[in-house]
């Protein structure tokens, strides 16, 4: 019987709540901010400047989101365009930039791999090496590019240029790699070109990578901040997470911070829910991208 | 490595390439050469004529006061974010790494802020500290502290950086977990029986051995800070008060687009450039990685 040294000792029991207790600290770290954040969407403006602000959500739920997504806030007399219209544009954004990033690099990757050509590792090292070259070391000629192309406050302005992507070429390459060379040679005794090998073969294959780029991805393209920034100056283009920044007077005005926090709500949802519901993807895409 | 058996064809691949190719020529290096080459010229403010005039833009930008505390303040709050993100996230993880039950759960709720735009996390951390009426700020009054981020320069940095490191705990938390966990149970095991008390322990031991973690972690954090913190602090402060969180590309974009001071503002971001293939080559050359080229 081997139980009585499975028996903990005393003293790790003494010490089992400390875990616990600084766990639920970092959770309660994490929670607040969104918590007391939720509760300022659902109260009045005057409730909320009364200090100490209530803690239990109020019942202006309604009213807040209903004016934040139809109608708009404000800031000074700046007023921002409904909320719909900009999830509306920041949903196209992320949805075209992860989509279009995820084909771009599985068909450069796929070139780059599977076949022998002249400059094929110039062109690889082309690709990696926009890593290096992030919007902010460009940005003023940038803006020049986008204006010549006619491009400024479009939806191809606001995506294309984000879709060359050097980590997604480099994890479809190293995945590919892993392929057995017997799969390329079955393929090739049967007569299946390329194209036909990628589409049975390779595709399928490359589901579950395909999976956790688009959750990684869709937060990228969602949360792009200086980009749009600098494209979409129109109100109509403007994303919710600028056109939330701009409801706050940053020249220390008076701030409708019910319709900050609700609009602040409605742009952390999408990419909150995706992560919660896509967990599993989410994770290996984090390590995957990275390593 | 390669692949031994590949397809014929000579012309797919070049098509297979051909939009991505596209992008990179279009959107990323020729806007970069411009770049490179507007940060040599010198334009008069009226935009009438444009003087070649080599490095002078950078030996002007290098020398000026103005730049080079930016310089010093986005080191010090790049290391501070890292810092004030990492240490809580490795001290979490530790814990939770103890606890058998209900890990998932916790790496679900701890990873929620790493899903949220910067700007986002920047506006919910400004409400808790918006004096008078916010959560935090008012029982800081109450014991005295007259706190005003749009006024204190201090102050101001302080939610700029508590916002982007909470941002980034959950991140940190998953890869230090995930560290932790591949630490054989033996050799701690081992160590205890030889007596080892359990911080020395992590100090002698399990430190060590996540090290790869940590430095990975290092560099992951301070291109966060570097970089993706700017939707933070122009959400939040844009800057100010005065230039008190103006960080390094913030003040390229600023020079650039606001002040429209072209050739300065090339030179900031070719220096930017620097930085960047450093940060880029440390983190490829000094990382233990799967990717052998």
């Amino acid at each position: 019987m081997a139980a009585p040294l499975d028996t903990p000792a005393p003293k790790s029991v003494r010490r089992d709540w400390i875990p616990h207790v600084v766990i639920a600290i970092g959770i309660f770290i994490t929670a607040f901010p969104l918590w007391v954040a939720f509760v300022a969407s659902t109260l009045s403006n005057p409730e909320i400047a009364q200090a100490p602000m209530p803690l239990l959500p109020g019942n202006q739920a309604g009213a807040n989101y209903g004016e934040a997504l139809l109608q708009g806030g404000r800031s000074g007399r700046i007023l921002t365009p409904p909320v719909w219209e900009m999830m509306l544009n920041s949903t196209v954004m992320a949805l075209s930039i992860a989509v279009g990033k995820i084909i771009i690099s599985i068909l450069s990757a796929y070139a780059v791999v599977f076949f022998r050509f002249p400059f094929r590792m110039a062109f690889f090292w082309m690709i990696f090496i926009t890593l290096m070259l992030p919007v902010e070391v460009r940005i003023v000629p940038t803006i020049q590019v986008i204006t010549n192309l006619n491009m400024m406050n479009t939806y191809a302005g606001l995506t294309i240029p984000l879709i060359a992507s050097a980590t997604a070429t480099l994890l479809f390459r190293q995945f590919f790699l892993t392929i057995p060379d017997e799969l390329v040679e079955a393929a090739k005794i049967d007569g299946a070109g390329p194209m036909k090998f990628f589409r049975d073969v390779v595709l399928p294959l490359s589901v579950t990578n395909i999976a956790a780029l688009f959750v990684i991805l869709f937060l990228y393209g969602w949360n792009q901040y200086l980009w749009p920034l600098l494209i979409g100056t129109d109100a109509r283009m403007q994303t919710i997470v600028i056109g939330m920044s701009k409801m706050i007077d940053s020249a220390g005005g008076p701030t409708d911070w019910n319709m900050v926090m609700a609009t602040a709500i409605l742009a952390l949802l999408p990419p909150v829910l995706v992560v919660i519901l896509m967990q599993r993807w989410f994770v290996k895409g984090l390590v995957e991208t990275e390593k | 490595m390669e692949r031994k058996v590949v397809f014929p064809q000579k012309l797919l691949p070049y098509l297979l390439l051909a939009p991505q190719i596209a992008i990179t020529l279009v959107f990323f290096f020729w806007p970069a050469g411009q770049a490179i080459w507007m940060s040599t010229l010198l334009q008069d403010p009226l935009g009438f004529s444009v003087q070649f005039v080599g490095l002078e833009n950078f030996q002007a930008v290098l020398q000026d006061p103005a730049y080079l505390a930016t310089m010093q303040r986005t080191f010090l709050f790049s290391f501070g974010v890292t810092a004030l993100s990492m240490i809580p996230a490795l001290l979490l993880a530790v814990m939770a790494d103890r606890v058998v039950r209900g890990a998932t759960a916790y790496k679900t709720i701890l990873v929620i802020p790493y899903a949220i735009a910067p700007a986002v996390a920047g506006a919910l951390w400004l409400f808790l500290f918006q004096p008078s009426i916010g959560t935090i700020a008012y029982p800081l009054r109450l014991i005295g502290i007259d706190w005003n981020p749009r006024i204190d320069g201090t102050d101001a940095m302080i939610v700029v950086l508590i916002a982007s490191a909470w941002k980034q705990i959950g991140y940190n938390f998953l890869f230090f977990l995930a560290g932790l966990q591949s630490i054989p149970k033996s050799l701690i095991e081992a160590a205890a029986i030889d007596g080892a008390r359990e911080i020395r322990r992590f100090w002698t031991i399990v430190f060590p051995l996540l090290s790869p973690t940590t430095f990975f972690l290092l560099v992951v954090n301070l291109t966060y800070a570097f970089f993706d913190t700017f939707g933070v602090i122009h959400a939040v402060t844009q800057g100010g008060p005065g230039k008190s969180t103006e960080v390094l590309i913030y003040k390229a974009w600023y020079d650039g687009l606001i002040a429209q001071d072209l050739g300065r503002s090339s030179a900031q971001a070719v220096i930017l450039m620097f930085i960047v293939i450093g940060l880029t080559v440390i983190q490829f050359r000094y990382i233990e990685r799967k990717v052998h080229y």
